[in-house]
């Protein structure tokens, strides 16, 4: 039926077209007056109103009686004549049908961009509305300050805290393998490579950059997580066989190319002016570097390194793989710890009964990951439109 | 006074060739990240594309196929029974169940494409390669343990105990050793045509020995060269495949039966829970169909939104919203979309869990931001003077807009919209919470059929024990890294090929 | 319609010589100028006359091309430009909320400062207008109108060879004459010019001065230029602007030997500017 509806839309569209254009091309007469509008824009007009009036009247149908009822295209048709017609008979040499046809136009354009906006309100009554069912009953005291998460036990707790550990910890390493990396290459790039060079290192922190996040998973589980393992044995450590360590350092590397590309982009934004300054005065580079560009790079460097901050909170398929699930509430890197994104995936894995507490509680987990994401990604890109407007 | 400058300078290019280093160290570190990580990819994943099958010749018994049915057919029992054929001592129960057990259970498929192709087979004795299992396969890769073979340098003699089980293996009669004349340590194989046994210990000279594959005869006697001994690194408790069943596949292997190919089958099936069956054309399917529909989505209604917060949307505090808006999207965390379309897709709307429609949906919303800020990017690079002379003549805004800043526009929107396709294309999380994990034998037929796609293949894959499934994982990897890369090759293509300088 | 104050010369007390052929194509009243909070043109009123070279001259600055731009409503496109006061085209107020913009600039037509063909062919810049105002009926009138807007502006021996090569392959001068082109096209009465010289050479700016003159005989043309020596030459009548305000407007010769205004004087001698 969908298909149907589609095709007699499209089909009732292309009659209006041609009906409405050659109405008004057949206005035309020798001496008689000039038309508005080209003949293109009568028949133009005229499909939009097919168009919007079947596809109005057909989603009208099939929220009322299913999508699968033989009345919808039946409707999508009736709904195309009721708002083609009208249009049709109006035009007239001096109808202004471009005009019209371009406030439709400018419509349908200002519907798209509110799609980003319902998309945002869409997420936050989601996350929001199951919340709001969790803490019936789980108290939010109990969920924000409890220390025990165990969502299947027998009773069931909701303790945030573990997974904020783990989910921080991780973070911790992430960044600290990710911050000095991922700024010190900027800094190479931006200062001392040669083009030739950088036209090779670029590529490569693209290809980094797109590599999906469950192929380093894959590697953070199979290849990195081992080799942490054996290596600590071979020291006498006692290594958890899904450590913190392991996810956090792949997640670390997948966070370099974030980092560089925007400190690249800041430290290209300081004025050479300040730079050369710095030169007049007989400073080496690397001191310039240290004491004039940074400096003044600083509020976009903080701004990168919150938004990747919020990268490695908000990642999923690397902690999936390769951190555990057992909330550990621990800040040892070389323990098993579990993140509020992996329980996430966990808890809603699977059919999911939207009455349990374990189901809901994931919305729960994810209202914290959203706002405390959004609340870093809205400072950041603050302290970033702030920073290039003192530059601009 | 110099002096002391001298040696401040020096201290002072010092740090700098530090600093310099550093950074250096930096990218290439991130380089050899990448480098192993992708090599080391490559080498779990390149057995994958290639399968064993061992040819036989199969007498196709027109007791076991219905020609009404040429499909139906036991074809399996056909080419279990040919293979066991081959193996005509062995004949305990178990022995016969672990040597059925190395064909894979889709052994029979290709005599059965032959025959449907060509009824006239039935009856007729035919060489088909049949797929050997998962486990028979990364044996012969050489993956499970390492084998050494050394061809018997002495005299052996093998004697069947009488009364206990066992065997008992000497040399010649010299003054040495059995145990020095022959070279075998416990735990070792001796093979040799009819028999194989599992060396367990010495006993007064002798060479104890258990049967794997008991010989006909009480007594042989073997000059050296007409047997060998097998050592495996890794013990018979610590692999799937038994003594005995290497010894069978070294037989085969050491006759040349054992042919490798293209793994063609894993372009061309779906999902499965055997190993050397599985295949990603599934996932791939699936893939499409949701890249499809995201793309159908996100691609109009990001140029739109662009086309109208960049060209027509007044300056004001509304406009200010939804632009901080989109910005804030482009960050949110993936799985928070997954979110989104569980209560709202599934939950609110109804609409059917694992399908590619809805995954579809969750990643246009996913990219639309990306598109978005790509599409205003490329809009803004078209200088004001094109629209100015548009307008000069009499365009309308509209006009102006759609017949010459869009199309100039253009090549700068499509690089955008292929990178942020290549993010839907490798996006995982989102999916998981509406169901595209589900285990999926068949080829998706359709945008509401349940699917999974390449992404959460690879992540359903490398969550199952088999090692077989780790280098069908590690493959599914590179076969979703090349479609990234020629994703990403083209959006260098275009922005090399079109770019303009205004 | 709006009522219409009868004509009367501005400033200069005697009619200058050119007005006595036509009659006026623009007039404006009381023109007032906002960017925002910054007024860029106090007071404005002009009469211009039709088949006619009127040059805006002035310092920078001083409110010339926010003028011109505003008879074509240009200016609309600067979403914090404000424009009050009454602009008449043909006696009809282009301000006016029902006149449709598009026509409006169909009629008044306008070259800018810098070349800006489009990246397309020599032909289509040229078919552009007439296809969107639905001009000419078959391809066969559109390619006479392509011809004929080519050859009054003086390019058609030029490029009748490479009709179909980008626009934006020519030099600096012919793409200027093929923007000439591409507004005659249209069917202008009026066509504004924005120091349409300025990023031209000497040789390719002597053509296009020929050019105007040659125009001035069919449309009404109203040219802004830094130059003084332009617009002694291609000019009729001249309008000298300071800070925002029409300083003076009259014949050209008499601008230039005989200002009436001390400010005038002082900058065609070079005193400010």
């Amino acid at each position: 039926m969908f298909l149907w509806t589609v095709l007699l839309i499209v089909l009732m569209s292309a009659i209006a077209y041609v009906a409405g254009r050659s109405r008004a091309a057949g206005l035309v007469v020798a001496d008689g007056p000039r038309l508005h509008s080209l003949p293109s824009y009568h028949g133009l007009l005229v499909a939009a109103g097919a168009m919007l009036g079947g596809l109005a009247l057909a989603i009208l149908s099939a929220l009322v009686l299913g999508t699968q009822s033989v009345v919808t295209p039946a409707a999508a048709v009736i709904g195309a004549a009721i708002a083609a017609v009208p249009l049709y008979s109006r035009s007239a040499a001096d109808f202004r049908a471009r005009n019209a046809f371009e406030r439709v136009v400018l419509v349908v354009l200002v519907a798209c961009s509110a799609v980003a906006v319902l998309t945002t309100i869409g997420i936050v009554f989601s996350v929001l509305f199951e919340t709001m069912i969790f803490f019936r009953s789980v108290s939010p005291i109990e969920f924000l300050f409890g220390s025990h998460w165990s969502p299947t036990g027998t009773p069931a707790s909701f303790g945030l805290i573990p997974l904020l550990v783990g989910t921080l910890l991780i973070t911790v390493i992430a960044i600290a393998v990710a911050g000095p990396l991922g700024l010190l290459s900027a800094i190479y790039m931006a200062e001392y490579a040669s083009p030739r060079l950088r036209n090779v290192l670029k590529p490569v922190l693209e290809i980094l950059a797109g590599i999906p996040t469950v192929v380093l998973g894959f590697f953070a589980a199979l290849t990195v997580a081992p080799l942490i393992r054996r290596t600590g044995e071979a020291i006498g450590l006692d290594v958890a066989s899904e450590s913190a360590l392991a996810a956090g350092l792949v997640m670390g590397m997948m966070i370099v190319p974030l980092i560089s590309s925007l400190s690249d982009d800041i430290i290209n934004a300081v004025p050479q002016s300040l730079r050369d300054g710095s030169y007049a005065m007989g400073a080496t580079k690397s001191e310039t570097i240290k004491r004039v560009v940074l400096p003044a790079a600083l509020p976009g460097i903080v701004s990168a390194f919150m938004l990747a901050i919020s990268r490695a909170v908000g990642e999923t398929m690397i902690v999936v793989m390769a951190a555990g699930l057992a909330a550990n509430l621990s800040i040892n890197p070389l323990d098993a710890v579990t993140t509020i994104t992996v329980q996430i995936a966990t808890l809603l894995v699977g059919d999911q009964e939207f009455d349990s507490p374990k189901t809901l509680s994931a919305f729960a987990l994810g209202f914290v990951l959203f706002f405390f994401t959004l609340a870093l990604n809205y400072i950041a890109l603050r302290i970033v439109q702030k920073y290039r407007e003192q530059y601009d | 006074m110099t002096e002391v400058r001298d040696e401040l300078v020096k201290k002072r290019y010092a740090s700098e060739r530090r600093f310099r280093f550093y950074g250096a160290a930096a990218l290439a570190l991130t380089a050899l990240f990448l480098a192993i990580l992708l090599v080391d990819i490559v080498a779990r994943g390149l057995p994958a594309f290639t399968e064993k099958t061992v040819a036989l010749d199969v007498k196709v018994d027109p007791a076991e196929i219905d020609p009404a049915q040429l499909a139906g057919g036991n074809y399996d029992k056909l080419v279990k029974d040919a293979f066991r054929a081959e193996f005509p001592q062995v004949t305990g129960r178990a022995e016969r169940k672990a040597l059925g057990a190395l064909l894979s259970t889709g052994g029979g498929d290709a005599l059965r494409q032959m025959v449907v192709a060509d009824p006239a087979l039935i009856g007729k004795t035919v060489s088909v390669p049949v797929l050997l299992g998962a486990d028979a396969g990364i044996y012969l890769q050489g993956m499970l343990t390492d084998l050494t073979t050394v061809a018997g340098k002495a005299t052996l003699n093998i004697a069947r105990l009488e009364g206990e089980e066992g065997y008992v293996l000497s040399g010649d009669t010299s003054g040495e050793s059995a145990e020095q004349q022959l070279g075998l340590t416990a735990g070792q194989v001796v093979r040799f045509k009819g028999g194989a046994l599992r060396v367990t210990g010495m006993q007064n000279g002798y060479v104890r020995a258990e049967a794997i594959l008991p010989p006909e005869l009480p007594v042989i006697t073997l000059p050296a060269g007409q047997w060998d001994s097998l050592t495996f690194s890794v013990p018979e408790s610590n692999r799937r495949i038994s003594d005995a069943q290497a010894v069978w596949l070294e037989d085969l292997k050491s006759e040349g039966r054992i042919q490798t190919s293209f793994a063609w089958r894993f372009f061309e099936s779906g999902d499965s829970r055997e190993p050397e069956l599985a295949g990603i054309r599934g996932a791939l399917v699936g893939s499409l169909l949701t890249v499809a529909v995201a793309l159908a989505l996100a691609l109009p209604l990001g140029i739109a939104a662009a086309v109208y917060l960049e060209e027509f949307a007044p300056k004001n505090k509304l406009t200010d919203l939804i632009e901080v808006n989109i910005n804030n999207l482009a960050a949110v965390p993936s799985i928070i979309f997954g979110l989104l379309g569980l209560a709202v897709f599934l939950n609110f709307f109804g609409l059917p869990r694992s399908a590619p429609v809805v995954g579809g949906l969750v990643l246009a919303l996913l990219v639309l931001p990306t598109i978005i800020i790509a599409s205003r990017a490329a809009l803004k690079a078209v200088p004001p003077s094109i629209t100015e002379a548009a307008l000069g003549v009499g365009a309308s805004k509209q006009q102006a807009v759609f017949q010459h800043v869009l199309p100039l526009a253009l090549p700068g929107i499509m690089t955008g919209t292929i990178l942020g396709l290549a993010r839907a294309f490798g996006e995982t999380a989102p999916l998981l919470m509406i169901g595209m994990i589900a285990f999926i034998a068949d080829i998706p037929q359709g945008f509401t059929s349940a699917a999974t796609v390449l992404p959460v293949q690879v992540f359903l894959w490398s969550d199952l024990p088999e090692i077989a499934f780790k280098s069908k994982t590690a493959a599914a990897i590179m076969v979703l890294l090349v479609v990234l890369f020629a994703l990403n090759a083209v959006a260098i293509y275009l922005r090399k090929r079109f770019d303009r300088r205004w | 319609m709006n009522a219409h104050v009868p004509h009367q010369t501005l400033v200069t007390p005697e009619k200058p010589r050119a007005l006595a052929s036509g009659q006026f194509k623009v007039t404006a009243r009381d023109v007032d100028v906002y960017y925002g909070e910054k007024q860029a043109i106090k007071k404005l009123s002009i009469d211009i006359p039709d088949r006619a070279v009127s040059a805006f001259i002035g310092p920078s600055g001083c409110g010339k091309s926010t003028f011109l731009r505003c008879i074509n409503r240009m200016n609309d496109t600067i979403p914090t430009c404000k424009v009050t006061g009454l602009i008449d085209v043909d006696k009809h107020d282009i301000y006016d909320p029902k006149i449709d913009v598009v026509q409006l600039r169909a009629k008044v037509g306008m070259v800018f400062q810098k070349p800006n063909p489009f990246p397309k062919s020599i032909f289509e810049n040229v078919a552009y207008g007439p296809r969107i105002h639905g001009l000419a009926a078959g391809k066969t009138e559109l390619d006479e109108i392509v011809e004929k807007s080519l050859r009054k502006a003086g390019l058609w021996e030029e490029v009748k060879d490479r009709l179909a090569q980008p626009g934006t392959g020519l030099s600096g001068g012919q793409q200027q004459r093929l923007c000439i082109a591409r507004a005659i096209a249209v069917n202008p009465e009026v066509i504004l010019m924005d120091e349409p010289c300025s990023a031209l050479d000497p040789i390719a700016t002597a053509r296009i001065e020929e050019l105007i003159d040659e125009l001035r005989q069919n449309y009404c043309i109203v040219i802004v230029t830094h130059s003084m020596q332009q617009a002694a030459r291609v000019s009729q009548l001249t309008a000298f602007f300071h800070l925002g305000t029409l300083v003076e407007y009259g014949d050209t010769d008499e601008m230039f030997t005989a200002p009436q205004e001390k400010r005038t004087q002082d900058y065609i001698t070079g005193r400010f500017g």
